[in-house]
């Protein structure tokens, strides 16, 4: 069962990921950004991070993309006139994509080669009463200055969203 | 990876390969897409995928700190996607474009 649900939430991920690839359309896009976000999201439940699937939904799936969506609105983006790809780009960047991928499926294949498989429910820390004990101790500093991180960009969008165009 | 009938459980390096087939997507939308709006969803897209890998890498060790910091690449991405969409918006309003190639004037 656990396989399964892996292999169905696995492929929506990398079809919605093709799709936001070869899409010209940017509405399209982001709709596709959505479903590999969905899908995600599920990955994490099934690998115990019950927060971060919530966050995963709430925050990027919500927040995020529906600012995406918003300015792809008010921008009215149409579709892309033409995707250049010049012969270097196709006939080499193609293979060294694949080969690059291929090394990274190797390594990963070498490092973690007979690992015991995931399991629903065998780990129990990414709840929320784990992850806020975490956060709250060893990771205070940073979630602090994360605040300030956030207020920083906030000034930053409206400053910016506001510049008078001269 | 063996092939056949499918195992009960999927080994955590499945994961691993499928954030990085989600991370060799986001490069390929990032290198080939003219659209400013959708280079910076290729971005996010790259950004899911390693946060794909934290969160495995969390499971294997059985340990919580990969979620925490899947968490903070969430508040830096939401950060982010704040300014970067204004910048978006202020070329857009300066420019009246949204191709990348036609905003190259650091170039010139």
């Amino acid at each position: 069962m656990d396989a399964l649900l892996f292999m169905i939430f696995a492929a929506i991920a990398v079809i919605c990921g093709i799709n936001l690839v070869v899409q010209t359309h940017p509405i399209s896009s982001a709709l596709s950004l959505v479903g590999v976000m969905g899908a995600l999201a599920a990955l994490y439940l099934l690998l115990g991070g019950e927060f971060i699937a919530a966050a995963q939904l709430v925050v990027y799936a919500g927040a995020i993309m529906v600012l995406f969506v918003f300015v792809i609105m008010l921008l009215n983006a149409g579709t892309e006139k033409k995707m250049v790809v010049r012969p270097l780009g196709k006939y080499l960047g193609a293979p060294f994509l694949l080969i690059f991928f291929g090394m990274i499926a190797y390594m990963i294949q070498r490092i973690l080669p007979a690992s015991s498989p995931v399991v629903f429910g065998a780990f129990q820390g990414g709840t929320a009463e784990g992850i806020g004990r975490s956060l709250f101790t060893v990771y205070l500093l940073p979630f602090e200055v994360t605040s300030v991180l956030i207020l920083i960009a906030i000034l930053g969008a409206i400053v910016l969203a506001r510049k008078e165009v001269d | 990876m063996p092939l056949g009938p499918l195992p009960a459980a999927v080994p955590p390096s499945w994961y691993l390969t499928l954030s990085a087939i989600l991370f060799a997507l986001g490069v390929l939308g990032f290198l080939l897409r003219r659209n400013i709006i959708t280079v910076f969803m290729s971005i996010e897209l790259m950004l899911n995928a390693v946060n794909l890998s934290f969160v495995t890498f969390s499971y294997v060790l059985k340990r919580n700190d990969g979620h925490i910091f899947s968490f903070f690449v969430m508040v830096v991405a939401a950060a982010e996607a704040a300014v970067g969409l204004a910048i978006i918006l202020t070329v857009f309003k300066n420019r009246q474009t949204l191709e990348i190639d036609e905003v190259s004037s650091l170039k010139n």
